[in-house]
Protein backbone atom coordinates (compact mmCIF):
# COMPACT_ATOMS: atom_id res chain seq x y z
CA UNK A 1 0.00 0.00 0.00
CA UNK A 2 3.09 2.20 -0.24
CA UNK A 3 2.50 5.60 -1.82
CA UNK A 4 -1.04 4.53 -2.37
CA UNK A 5 -4.02 6.42 -1.11
CA UNK A 6 -6.05 4.74 1.58
CA UNK A 7 -9.67 5.30 0.62
CA UNK A 8 -13.02 4.69 2.28
CA UNK A 9 -13.42 1.70 -0.05
CA UNK A 10 -10.16 0.26 1.30
CA UNK A 11 -11.54 0.67 4.82
CA UNK A 12 -14.64 -1.32 3.85
CA UNK A 13 -12.46 -3.93 2.13
CA UNK A 14 -10.23 -4.63 5.13
CA UNK A 15 -10.26 -8.24 6.15
CA UNK A 16 -10.49 -7.91 9.92
CA UNK A 17 -11.33 -10.62 12.36
CA UNK A 18 -12.91 -10.99 15.77
CA UNK A 19 -12.02 -8.12 18.07
CA UNK A 20 -10.88 -5.97 15.16
CA UNK A 21 -13.96 -6.40 12.96
CA UNK A 22 -15.63 -3.10 12.17
CA UNK A 23 -18.85 -4.51 10.67
CA UNK A 24 -19.16 -1.54 8.38
CA UNK A 25 -21.58 -1.34 5.49
CA UNK A 26 -22.19 1.51 3.12
CA UNK A 27 -25.73 2.93 3.21
CA UNK A 28 -25.29 5.98 1.01
CA UNK A 29 -23.00 8.29 -0.92
CA UNK A 30 -21.38 5.44 -2.81
CA UNK A 31 -19.92 7.79 -5.38
CA UNK A 32 -17.62 9.13 -2.69
CA UNK A 33 -16.10 5.76 -1.74
CA UNK A 34 -12.90 6.83 -3.48
CA UNK A 35 -12.40 9.62 -0.93
CA UNK A 36 -9.08 9.43 0.80
CA UNK A 37 -8.59 8.87 4.52
CA UNK A 38 -5.28 10.50 5.29
CA UNK A 39 -4.79 10.06 8.98
CA UNK A 40 -5.46 7.69 11.85
CA UNK A 41 -7.58 10.17 13.82
CA UNK A 42 -11.33 10.26 14.17
CA UNK A 43 -13.65 13.10 15.08
CA UNK A 44 -16.95 13.31 16.94
CA UNK A 45 -18.72 16.12 15.11
CA UNK A 46 -20.97 17.20 18.01
CA UNK A 47 -19.76 20.81 18.00
CA UNK A 48 -20.00 21.14 14.23
CA UNK A 49 -23.54 19.75 14.24
CA UNK A 50 -24.53 22.37 16.80
CA UNK A 51 -23.17 25.08 14.53
CA UNK A 52 -19.61 25.67 15.78
CA UNK A 53 -17.27 25.11 12.85
CA UNK A 54 -14.05 26.67 14.11
CA UNK A 55 -11.18 24.13 14.06
CA UNK A 56 -13.58 21.56 12.65
CA UNK A 57 -11.44 18.49 11.86
CA UNK A 58 -13.22 17.80 8.58
CA UNK A 59 -10.34 15.75 7.14
CA UNK A 60 -10.98 12.98 9.67
CA UNK A 61 -13.52 10.19 9.74
CA UNK A 62 -16.63 11.55 11.48
CA UNK A 63 -18.14 9.20 14.05
CA UNK A 64 -21.75 9.67 15.05
CA UNK A 65 -22.96 8.01 18.24
CA UNK A 66 -26.26 8.04 20.12
CA UNK A 67 -26.02 11.66 21.26
CA UNK A 68 -25.22 13.10 17.86
CA UNK A 69 -27.87 10.92 16.22
CA UNK A 70 -30.51 12.08 18.69
CA UNK A 71 -29.55 15.71 18.11
CA UNK A 72 -29.75 15.22 14.33
CA UNK A 73 -33.23 13.71 14.75
CA UNK A 74 -34.31 16.65 16.87
CA UNK A 75 -33.05 19.19 14.32
CA UNK A 76 -34.71 17.26 11.51
CA UNK A 77 -38.03 17.22 13.38
CA UNK A 78 -37.71 21.00 13.80
CA UNK A 79 -37.09 21.21 10.07
CA UNK A 80 -33.66 22.86 10.51
CA UNK A 81 -30.76 21.76 8.34
CA UNK A 82 -28.29 24.65 8.14
CA UNK A 83 -25.50 22.80 10.01
CA UNK A 84 -26.03 19.63 7.99
CA UNK A 85 -25.78 21.60 4.75
CA UNK A 86 -22.68 23.33 5.99
CA UNK A 87 -20.99 20.15 7.20
CA UNK A 88 -21.32 18.67 3.72
CA UNK A 89 -19.61 21.69 2.19
CA UNK A 90 -16.42 20.30 3.76
CA UNK A 91 -14.63 17.39 2.03
CA UNK A 92 -15.31 14.95 4.88
CA UNK A 93 -13.95 11.44 4.03
CA UNK A 94 -17.00 9.65 5.47
CA UNK A 95 -19.54 9.51 8.28
CA UNK A 96 -19.85 6.42 10.44
CA UNK A 97 -23.10 5.82 12.29
CA UNK A 98 -22.68 3.56 15.30
CA UNK A 99 -25.37 1.52 17.11
CA UNK A 100 -27.07 0.77 13.76
CA UNK A 101 -28.84 4.12 14.00
CA UNK A 102 -29.38 5.07 10.38
CA UNK A 103 -29.51 8.81 9.65
CA UNK A 104 -32.67 10.77 8.84
CA UNK A 105 -33.68 10.76 5.15
CA UNK A 106 -32.79 14.46 4.89
CA UNK A 107 -29.23 13.79 6.13
CA UNK A 108 -28.88 10.83 3.77
CA UNK A 109 -30.09 12.96 0.85
CA UNK A 110 -27.60 15.70 1.69
CA UNK A 111 -24.79 13.11 1.86
CA UNK A 112 -25.87 11.66 -1.47
CA UNK A 113 -25.83 15.11 -3.05
CA UNK A 114 -22.35 15.79 -1.66
CA UNK A 115 -21.05 12.31 -2.65
CA UNK A 116 -20.03 11.70 0.94
CA UNK A 117 -20.15 8.03 1.99
CA UNK A 118 -22.33 7.06 4.94
CA UNK A 119 -21.32 3.90 6.78
CA UNK A 120 -23.35 2.03 9.34
CA UNK A 121 -22.19 -0.35 12.04
CA UNK A 122 -23.74 -2.43 14.83
CA UNK A 123 -20.97 -1.52 17.24
CA UNK A 124 -21.38 1.06 19.96
CA UNK A 125 -19.60 4.33 19.30
CA UNK A 126 -16.99 3.78 22.03
CA UNK A 127 -16.16 0.31 20.75
CA UNK A 128 -16.14 1.62 17.19
CA UNK A 129 -13.79 4.43 18.17
CA UNK A 130 -11.31 2.13 19.88
CA UNK A 131 -11.37 -0.43 17.08
CA UNK A 132 -11.00 2.24 14.40
CA UNK A 133 -8.07 3.78 16.25
CA UNK A 134 -6.39 0.40 16.50
CA UNK A 135 -6.97 -0.50 12.87
CA UNK A 136 -6.01 2.90 11.48
CA UNK A 137 -2.92 3.11 13.70
CA UNK A 138 -1.67 -0.11 12.08
CA UNK A 139 -2.50 1.10 8.58
CA UNK A 140 -0.79 4.45 9.02
CA UNK A 141 2.14 3.01 10.97
CA UNK A 142 5.56 3.53 9.40
CA UNK A 143 6.48 0.50 7.36
CA UNK A 144 9.24 -1.02 5.34
CA UNK A 145 9.88 -4.30 3.62
CA UNK A 146 12.78 -6.60 4.31
CA UNK A 147 14.29 -9.30 2.14
CA UNK A 148 14.35 -12.45 4.22
CA UNK A 149 12.25 -15.11 5.86
CA UNK A 150 10.29 -14.48 9.03
CA UNK A 151 9.79 -17.56 11.20
CA UNK A 152 8.52 -18.08 14.71
CA UNK A 153 10.83 -20.36 16.66
CA UNK A 154 9.90 -21.25 20.25
CA UNK A 155 7.72 -18.14 20.34
CA UNK A 156 10.46 -15.79 19.16
CA UNK A 157 10.02 -13.99 15.82
CA UNK A 158 13.25 -14.46 13.89
CA UNK A 159 14.04 -12.70 10.65
CA UNK A 160 16.50 -14.76 8.61
CA UNK A 161 18.39 -12.50 6.25
CA UNK A 162 21.36 -12.88 3.93
CA UNK A 163 22.25 -12.82 0.26
CA UNK A 164 20.31 -14.81 -2.33
CA UNK A 165 21.29 -18.46 -2.37
CA UNK A 166 22.79 -18.53 1.12
CA UNK A 167 20.06 -20.91 2.28
CA UNK A 168 17.44 -18.82 4.06
CA UNK A 169 14.48 -20.71 2.64
CA UNK A 170 16.11 -24.12 3.20
CA UNK A 171 16.82 -23.20 6.83
CA UNK A 172 13.24 -22.05 7.25
CA UNK A 173 11.95 -25.27 5.71
CA UNK A 174 13.94 -27.36 8.16
CA UNK A 175 12.63 -25.20 11.02
CA UNK A 176 9.04 -25.74 9.83
CA UNK A 177 9.71 -29.46 9.63
CA UNK A 178 10.85 -29.32 13.25
CA UNK A 179 7.50 -27.83 14.25
CA UNK A 180 8.16 -24.09 14.06
CA UNK A 181 6.09 -21.64 12.06
CA UNK A 182 6.47 -19.68 8.86
CA UNK A 183 5.21 -16.10 8.81
CA UNK A 184 6.49 -14.83 5.47
CA UNK A 185 9.04 -15.88 2.88
CA UNK A 186 11.22 -13.58 0.84
CA UNK A 187 9.40 -10.28 1.24
CA UNK A 188 8.54 -9.43 4.83
CA UNK A 189 6.48 -6.34 5.44
CA UNK A 190 7.42 -4.74 8.74
CA UNK A 191 5.29 -2.14 10.48
CA UNK A 192 6.30 -0.21 13.55
CA UNK A 193 3.28 -0.20 15.83
CA UNK A 194 2.95 1.53 19.21
CA UNK A 195 6.32 3.17 18.65
CA UNK A 196 8.57 0.23 19.44
CA UNK A 197 6.99 -3.01 18.27
CA UNK A 198 8.00 -4.31 14.86
CA UNK A 199 5.22 -6.41 13.43
CA UNK A 200 6.19 -8.56 10.46
CA UNK A 201 3.80 -10.14 8.02
CA UNK A 202 3.62 -11.35 4.46
CA UNK A 203 3.32 -8.62 1.85
CA UNK A 204 0.50 -10.27 0.00
CA UNK A 205 -2.34 -12.54 1.08
CA UNK A 206 -2.59 -14.27 -2.31
CA UNK A 207 0.92 -15.65 -2.28
CA UNK A 208 1.22 -15.84 1.49
CA UNK A 209 2.87 -18.91 2.98
CA UNK A 210 4.34 -20.11 -0.27
CA UNK A 211 8.07 -20.70 -0.47
CA UNK A 212 10.50 -21.05 -3.29
CA UNK A 213 12.95 -23.88 -2.79
CA UNK A 214 15.63 -24.27 -5.39
CA UNK A 215 15.18 -27.52 -7.23
CA UNK A 216 11.58 -27.92 -6.07
CA UNK A 217 10.02 -24.70 -7.21
CA UNK A 218 7.17 -23.03 -5.38
CA UNK A 219 5.59 -25.00 -2.55
CA UNK A 220 2.51 -24.30 -0.47
CA UNK A 221 3.55 -24.58 3.16
CA UNK A 222 -0.02 -24.55 4.51
CA UNK A 223 -1.02 -27.55 2.41
CA UNK A 224 2.20 -29.47 2.96
CA UNK A 225 2.67 -28.95 6.69
CA UNK A 226 -0.79 -27.92 7.85
CA UNK A 227 -2.14 -24.74 9.40
CA UNK A 228 -0.09 -25.40 12.52
CA UNK A 229 3.01 -24.53 10.52
CA UNK A 230 2.02 -20.97 9.70
CA UNK A 231 0.97 -17.75 11.29
CA UNK A 232 -0.13 -14.42 9.82
CA UNK A 233 1.99 -11.98 11.74
CA UNK A 234 4.66 -11.98 14.36
CA UNK A 235 6.81 -9.45 16.11
CA UNK A 236 10.39 -9.32 14.79
CA UNK A 237 12.51 -9.93 17.88
CA UNK A 238 15.78 -11.24 16.51
CA UNK A 239 17.65 -11.07 13.24
CA UNK A 240 19.80 -13.99 12.15
CA UNK A 241 22.03 -12.94 9.31
CA UNK A 242 23.29 -15.94 7.39
CA UNK A 243 26.50 -15.34 5.48
CA UNK A 244 29.08 -17.36 3.61
CA UNK A 245 31.90 -18.40 5.92
CA UNK A 246 34.55 -15.71 5.65
CA UNK A 247 37.92 -16.91 6.98
CA UNK A 248 39.11 -13.34 7.46
CA UNK A 249 36.13 -12.24 9.52
CA UNK A 250 36.11 -12.57 13.28
CA UNK A 251 32.92 -14.21 14.52
CA UNK A 252 31.59 -13.83 18.01
CA UNK A 253 32.92 -16.77 20.00
CA UNK A 254 31.69 -15.85 23.44
CA UNK A 255 28.38 -14.08 22.92
CA UNK A 256 28.78 -11.17 25.28
CA UNK A 257 28.83 -8.71 22.39
CA UNK A 258 25.52 -7.41 21.21
CA UNK A 259 25.04 -6.31 17.63
CA UNK A 260 21.82 -4.60 16.67
CA UNK A 261 20.16 -3.61 13.42
CA UNK A 262 17.98 -0.58 13.12
CA UNK A 263 14.56 -1.14 11.59
CA UNK A 264 12.27 1.90 11.48
CA UNK A 265 14.16 3.35 14.43
CA UNK A 266 13.81 0.25 16.60
CA UNK A 267 16.94 -1.66 17.56
CA UNK A 268 16.74 -5.40 16.99
CA UNK A 269 19.46 -7.78 18.22
CA UNK A 270 21.35 -9.37 15.35
CA UNK A 271 23.43 -12.54 15.18
CA UNK A 272 25.81 -13.12 12.28
CA UNK A 273 25.81 -16.82 11.54
CA UNK A 274 28.46 -18.15 9.17
CA UNK A 275 27.23 -20.84 6.80
CA UNK A 276 29.51 -23.69 5.84
CA UNK A 277 28.72 -27.15 4.50
CA UNK A 278 28.17 -29.47 7.43
CA UNK A 279 27.02 -26.75 9.78
CA UNK A 280 23.47 -27.36 10.91
CA UNK A 281 21.97 -23.89 10.69
CA UNK A 282 18.42 -24.71 11.87
CA UNK A 283 19.66 -26.05 15.18
CA UNK A 284 21.79 -22.95 15.64
CA UNK A 285 18.75 -20.77 14.97
CA UNK A 286 16.68 -22.85 17.42
CA UNK A 287 19.32 -22.44 20.08
CA UNK A 288 19.55 -18.72 19.37
CA UNK A 289 15.79 -18.48 19.91
CA UNK A 290 15.95 -20.29 23.23
CA UNK A 291 18.91 -18.17 24.31
CA UNK A 292 16.93 -15.05 23.40
CA UNK A 293 14.09 -16.25 25.61
CA UNK A 294 16.51 -16.77 28.47
CA UNK A 295 17.77 -13.22 27.95
CA UNK A 296 14.22 -11.92 28.10
CA UNK A 297 13.91 -13.68 31.46
CA UNK A 298 17.06 -11.86 32.55
CA UNK A 299 19.50 -14.73 32.19
CA UNK A 300 22.45 -14.07 29.88
CA UNK A 301 24.30 -17.36 29.31
CA UNK A 302 27.58 -15.81 28.22
CA UNK A 303 27.61 -13.11 30.87
CA UNK A 304 26.66 -15.52 33.63
CA UNK A 305 29.33 -17.96 32.46
CA UNK A 306 31.96 -15.25 32.59
CA UNK A 307 30.88 -14.14 36.05
CA UNK A 308 31.18 -17.71 37.27
CA UNK A 309 34.68 -17.90 35.87
CA UNK A 310 35.64 -14.64 37.55
CA UNK A 311 34.23 -15.87 40.86
CA UNK A 312 36.07 -19.15 40.52
CA UNK A 313 39.37 -17.45 39.67
CA UNK A 314 38.93 -15.21 42.69
CA UNK A 315 38.30 -18.11 45.04
CA UNK A 316 41.21 -19.99 43.52
CA UNK A 317 43.54 -17.10 44.19
CA UNK A 318 42.10 -16.79 47.69
CA UNK A 319 42.82 -20.47 48.28
CA UNK A 320 46.31 -20.00 46.89
CA UNK A 321 47.02 -17.58 49.74
CA UNK A 322 46.28 -20.34 52.28
CA UNK A 323 48.16 -22.93 50.30
CA UNK A 324 51.07 -20.53 50.13
CA UNK A 325 51.05 -20.21 53.96
CA UNK A 326 50.78 -23.94 54.43
CA UNK A 327 53.87 -24.46 52.35
CA UNK A 328 55.81 -21.86 54.28
CA UNK A 329 55.04 -23.47 57.63
CA UNK B 1 24.26 2.36 -10.59
CA UNK B 2 22.08 2.01 -13.68
CA UNK B 3 18.35 2.68 -13.78
CA UNK B 4 16.03 1.82 -16.65
CA UNK B 5 12.30 2.45 -16.60
CA UNK B 6 10.17 0.11 -18.63
CA UNK B 7 6.56 -0.93 -19.03
CA UNK B 8 5.07 -4.42 -18.92
CA UNK B 9 3.84 -5.25 -22.39
CA UNK B 10 2.54 -8.78 -22.06
CA UNK B 11 -1.16 -9.02 -21.25
CA UNK B 12 -0.85 -11.47 -18.38
CA UNK B 13 1.59 -9.31 -16.44
CA UNK B 14 4.36 -10.81 -14.35
CA UNK B 15 3.11 -14.18 -13.22
CA UNK B 16 5.20 -17.18 -12.21
CA UNK B 17 6.85 -17.92 -15.59
CA UNK B 18 8.04 -14.37 -16.37
CA UNK B 19 9.19 -14.05 -12.76
CA UNK B 20 11.30 -17.18 -13.17
CA UNK B 21 12.80 -15.77 -16.37
CA UNK B 22 13.76 -12.54 -14.62
CA UNK B 23 15.32 -14.43 -11.73
CA UNK B 24 17.30 -16.68 -14.07
CA UNK B 25 18.57 -13.73 -16.07
CA UNK B 26 19.36 -11.66 -12.98
CA UNK B 27 21.16 -14.61 -11.39
CA UNK B 28 23.75 -14.66 -14.17
CA UNK B 29 25.11 -11.29 -13.10
CA UNK B 30 27.15 -10.32 -10.10
CA UNK B 31 25.43 -6.96 -9.64
CA UNK B 32 22.67 -6.42 -7.17
CA UNK B 33 19.51 -6.00 -9.23
CA UNK B 34 16.21 -4.56 -8.03
CA UNK B 35 12.81 -3.95 -9.52
CA UNK B 36 10.74 -1.04 -8.34
CA UNK B 37 7.01 -0.57 -8.72
CA UNK B 38 5.47 2.48 -7.11
CA UNK B 39 7.37 2.70 -3.86
CA UNK B 40 8.05 -1.01 -3.50
CA UNK B 41 11.54 -2.20 -4.24
CA UNK B 42 12.36 -5.88 -4.35
CA UNK B 43 15.34 -8.05 -5.15
CA UNK B 44 15.20 -9.25 -8.77
CA UNK B 45 16.94 -12.48 -7.79
CA UNK B 46 13.98 -13.68 -5.73
CA UNK B 47 10.96 -15.25 -7.40
CA UNK B 48 8.52 -14.71 -4.56
CA UNK B 49 9.61 -11.10 -4.32
CA UNK B 50 8.90 -10.42 -7.97
CA UNK B 51 5.51 -12.11 -7.83
CA UNK B 52 4.67 -10.12 -4.69
CA UNK B 53 5.01 -6.91 -6.71
CA UNK B 54 1.75 -7.88 -8.41
CA UNK B 55 2.80 -6.13 -11.60
CA UNK B 56 0.06 -6.28 -14.21
CA UNK B 57 -0.26 -5.17 -17.83
CA UNK B 58 1.12 -1.67 -18.56
CA UNK B 59 2.59 -1.24 -15.09
CA UNK B 60 5.67 0.91 -14.98
CA UNK B 61 8.71 -0.88 -13.58
CA UNK B 62 12.09 0.58 -12.78
CA UNK B 63 15.07 -1.74 -13.15
CA UNK B 64 17.98 -0.84 -10.92
CA UNK B 65 21.36 -2.55 -11.17
CA UNK B 66 24.36 -1.85 -9.00
CA UNK B 67 27.73 -3.57 -9.31
CA UNK B 68 30.56 -4.34 -11.69
CA UNK B 69 28.37 -5.60 -14.56
CA UNK B 70 25.46 -3.24 -13.89
CA UNK B 71 25.00 -1.97 -17.47
CA UNK B 72 24.80 -5.46 -18.98
CA UNK B 73 22.57 -6.69 -16.16
CA UNK B 74 20.01 -3.90 -16.48
CA UNK B 75 19.99 -4.24 -20.28
CA UNK B 76 19.50 -8.01 -20.11
CA UNK B 77 16.56 -7.70 -17.72
CA UNK B 78 15.03 -4.90 -19.80
CA UNK B 79 15.28 -7.09 -22.91
CA UNK B 80 12.94 -9.58 -21.24
CA UNK B 81 10.33 -6.87 -20.78
CA UNK B 82 10.79 -5.71 -24.38
CA UNK B 83 10.34 -9.22 -25.79
CA UNK B 84 7.18 -9.64 -23.66
CA UNK B 85 8.74 -12.63 -21.92
CA UNK B 86 8.21 -14.55 -25.16
CA UNK B 87 4.44 -14.34 -24.64
CA UNK B 88 1.44 -13.03 -26.65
Amino acid sequence: MDDKRFTVLDLLDLDLKEHDALDLRCIGGRKGLGREINGPDINRPGLALSGFFESFAFQRIQLIGRGEAAYLRLRASEGKSAEVDKIFSYPVPCFIFANSEAPEPAFAAAAEAADCPLLLSDLSSTEMASRLMRVLATIFAPKTSAHGVLVEVYGIGILLTGDSGVGKSETALELIERGHRLVADDVVEIRCVSGNILMGSGANKVIGHHMEIRGLGIINVTHLFGVGAIRDKKQVQLICKLEEWDATKVYDRIGTEENTDDILGVKVPRLDIPVKPGRNIPIIVETAAMNERLKKMGYYSAREFNQNILRWLESESARAVYFGRNESI
Amino acid sequence: MVEITTVIKNRAGIHARPAAMIVQTAGKFKSRIFLEKGGDRINAKSIMGIITLGAGYETQIKIIADGEDEADAAAAVERLFQTRFEED
